[in-house]
């Protein structure tokens, strides 16, 4: 039945071909060029779609103010939001997939994973401070710098993830659903606390600024020029990117090319069974969390480096924003995880650049905007966007 | 079972002996207290500090009077948490407690404003060191008393100044949806489009680590100058990734961005921009030098902005409340108390000679326009804190509202008088 429907909406079909992954053809095609096409793909297809409304606001609203020609200013501004738009939204992606990957596994919403995003922030800026008080964050190679404290951040942000697991959601498995989301709430608000006690205590301050003012290659902004337009992107936005890109690849390998992989992905079909063929459940369970605190804060200290300054309150907004995508892309689906990502992100950065224009709105409006959409979405499609094309979650 | 029963009984022993004891104490002084609020956690902490240490400092050094009297002074600070709901319930604590005659504080008008509902339905007297808000005092409650200036003549302080730089023509203005930062940011504006400045933007934003959409348009409009109407917290981040997305042009905020923090957030980008302060380092008072002294040696840092004022605050507190105490022969009431703060004429603080108005305004405010310089981020003295000796551009005396309406009655005119 439901191939036959496939078959009959030949649209339906593409986004189909694109958001399921190929289980057939030579590996350098699965697991590279086709996870590197479908980023593309999402962000070609937002961009594009957002530019178009943009124009069309312009041809709408001429001059919206006074002296103010909307469609000179979405020339001048598009590149810049749209580079935006990409780092902000690889950041919610990554996120996302934290939120994703756990409600895969064990249908529950780990409302501490703002908070290990935020420990990501707080680790990597632990250690970059670390080399830097050290002094060889000049001699050391950048590739290497970066790697290191992202490294690092996966790490502790994994282990913490498992911890968190083990401790509080772990007993309460065979609890009603409503107990582990209140106990995660408590995890969020203790380690908030915490972090903001740990660091007066190391620091006598939690405004947490990264050492990036020191480095001249992550200072400087490089000037790209787009036709007459030329924009600053800032270095720490390219390495967001990349950083991003990268992991996101190595987790579309280690998810459907890897024998772990196919043990998560069983534990999330059905729990039971997966059991009853010899996999090990609480380790896959644990291995989930793992990867899903990993991306929070790789996340969190690819955030921090970029917006210079972290501190123990920094992960609500952006843990709501990334809960909102993961629902807005299809809760559970990690392809999902990352539209929805992309999609808020670009959504935002458009918003904040040109509701400037409407004296009625404003900047302000931006959530307002991109919440509603979300409503809008889920009115029409309730399982998001690419919720019911996968047959598996995670 | 015989001996929890025999710990009981030692254990009520005790507190009967510690009551009576207490009881004992309190006859032999009648306690007087003073109470401060300002956010000594989270973000803006640094300057909430800064006005707890200037009122303990005050009350160790001032309550003699008042304890020749008979009297013993304590001093309670409150945190609240630079956030409204905070500052409402710790003033219902505060004026649940008799013995406390005044307070002191806060650092936000936003938590000042709702706060002071709550004192003045008890009679109980607040000095603000640092709510310029002109909400503040325009509500003519016989209670509410500040020692500093008023935002809607700090946005225009900055204004005027704005326009004289060279080159300025447009402007953008940011402000943090605050009423501190929203008030002055409005004031700013009205005063920048009546100097034909063009006004390329308004906007509030709660945002505190991304800026990177805000910014977008910023850099397409090319303002020559971005007014942020808030806290240094905030916008100390937003400065730096300004600067890292390219924005070339001029910075200028209000008295928020007074803080060794703002060098620490913004980086090298905080050179060069400009701020406006009703209260000025106390490095910048002939008479703090005294203060700066004692308070180094107390609390082992120099002295943050809006310790003086808050020292002078409670010196004006603390002398009503002996005033008050000598006329009434006894434990003055709230009321007496406030009246006599009302009643304050020609105080010599440290920071300026303070006379209030009708309104509990200075009738003479000082505003200040400051500039960061190379040495304000610098840390030459090697504490890991920025020195934040910044360059005083101006110093204006301009009369509260009611005092320039009492002027221009009796045709003088209010004109500030400028000293370079």
């Amino acid at each position: 039945m439901e191939s036959s429907r496939k078959a009959a909406n030949p649209l339906r079909q593409l986004v189909g071909w694109f958001t399921t992954p190929p289980v057939t053809g030579h590996w350098s095609y699965r697991f590279i060029l086709y996870p590197l096409l479908q980023i593309i793909a999402f962000i070609s297809v937002i961009a594009l779609f957002l530019s178009a409304i943009a124009y069309l606001l312009a041809f709408l609203f001429p001059e919206p103010r006074p002296n103010i020609l909307l469609l000179q200013q979405v020339n001048r501004q598009l590149p810049g939001m749209i580079i935006s738009g990409i780092s902000i939204g690889f950041v919610y992606a990554m996120i996302a997939l934290g939120y994703t990957l756990v409600y895969g596994v064990l249908k529950f919403i780990n409302f501490a994973h703002s908070e290990i995003f935020m420990v990501g922030g707080v680790i990597g800026f632990e250690v970059m401070r670390r080399i830097d008080d050290a002094g060889f964050i000049q001699t050391w190679n950048p590739v290497l710098l970066i790697t290191t404290i992202v490294l690092a951040a996966m790490l502790s942000s994994g282990l913490l993830a498992v911890f968190i697991e083990r401790v509080a959601y772990r007993p309460l498995r065979n609890a009603p659903r409503l107990i582990p989301l209140i106990s995660a709430i408590g995890v969020s608000f203790f380690l908030t606390d915490f972090v903001r006690a740990a660091q007066a205590l190391i620091r006598n301050d939690f405004n947490l600024t990264y050492p990036t003012n020191d480095l001249e290659w992550l200072r400087g902004a490089i000037p790209v020029a787009f036709g007459e337009v030329t924009v600053n992107v800032k270095p720490t936005s390219i390495i967001i990117v990349l950083g991003a890109v990268v992991t996101l690849v190595a987790l579309n390998f280690f998810v459907n090319g890897t024998k772990l992989g196919r043990g998560i992905r069983a534990v999330s079909q059905d729990q039971a069974t997966a059991g009853l063929m010899g996999i090990n459940v609480n380790r896959m369970i644990s291995l989930t969390f793992f990867v899903g605190g990993a991306f929070g804060g790789a996340a969190g200290t690819l955030f921090g480096m970029n917006v210079g300054t972290i501190t123990p309150y920094v992960g609500f907004i952006p843990g709501v924003k990334a809960f909102t995508a993961a629902v807005l892309g299809g809760i559970g689906n990690v392809t999902g995880a990352l539209l929805g990502g992309l999609t808020i992100g670009m959504l935002e950065a458009f918003l904040q650049g040109l509701l400037v224009y409407f004296p009625a709105l404003g900047q302000r409006y931006t959530d307002i905007f991109v919440f509603l959409i979300l409503i809008l979405i889920l009115i029409f499609r309730p399982s998001g966007l690419l919720g019911e094309r996968v047959d598996e979650k995670v | 079972m015989k001996t929890s029963r025999i710990l009981a009984l030692v254990l009520v022993l005790v507190l009967a002996l510690s009551l009576t004891s207490m009881m004992v104490k309190a006859q032999d002084m009648t306690v007087i207290k003073i109470a401060s609020q300002s956010p000594l956690s989270g973000p803006q902490s640094q300057l909430g500090v800064g006005i707890r240490n200037g009122v303990d400092l005050a009350v160790q050094q001032l309550s003699t009077d008042l304890m020749d009297m008979g009297y013993e002074i304590q001093y309670v600070p409150y945190d609240d948490q630079a956030t409204p709901d905070v500052g409402v319930s710790n003033a219902q604590a505060i004026v649940a407690d008799d013995a406390i005659l005044a307070v002191i504080g806060h650092l936000n008008s936003g938590v000042a404003i709702p706060s002071s509902e709550v004192y003045n339905a008890n009679d109980l007297v607040m000095v603000s060191p640092a709510n310029t808000n002109p909400l503040v005092t325009d509500r003519a409650y016989p209670t509410v008393n500040r020692v500093c200036g008023r935002d809607d003549l700090q946005g225009p302080t900055g204004a005027n100044f704005a326009d004289s730089i060279e080159g300025v023509e447009s402007v953008y203005i940011l402000h943090d949806t605050t009423a501190y930062g929203q008030g002055v940011a409005e004031a700013f504006q009205t005063e920048a489009e009546r100097l034909e400045l063009t006004v390329l933007g308004f906007e509030g934003t709660e945002e505190t680590a991304n800026f990177d959409g805000l910014i977008q348009p910023i850099l397409a409009l090319e303002p020559d100058l971005i007014y942020m109407g808030g806290i240094y917290s905030q916008f100390g981040i937003f400065i730096n990734q300004a600067a890292a997305a390219g924005y070339t042009g001029l910075y200028m905020g209000p008295d928020g961005f007074d803080s060794t923090e703002l060098a620490e957030l913004a980086g090298d980008a905080a050179v060069g921009v400009y701020f406006t302060s009703v209260a000025g380092p106390a490095s910048l008072y002939p008479n703090a030098a005294q203060f700066i002294e004692d308070y180094t040696e107390s609390f082992g840092e120099a002295p943050t902005p809006f310790a003086a004022q808050a020292y002078d605050a409670t010196a004006i507190a603390l002398a009503a409340i002996a005033r008050a105490a000598e006329a009434a022969g006894g434990v003055p009431s709230r009321a007496d108390v406030a009246s006599e703060v009302r009643a304050t004429e020609n105080y010599e603080g440290l920071t300026s000679t303070i006379t209030f108005d009708d309104n509990g305004d200075p009738e003479i405010g000082l505003y200040y326009v400051f500039q960061v310089t190379e040495d304000g981020v610098a840390d030459a003295d090697g504490d890991g804190v920025a020195d934040w000796q910044n360059e005083l551009l101006q110093t204006l005396e301009i009369p509260s509202p009611l005092m320039a309406a009492a002027m221009a009655e009796m045709e003088m005119t209010p004109e500030a008088t400028t000293t370079p």
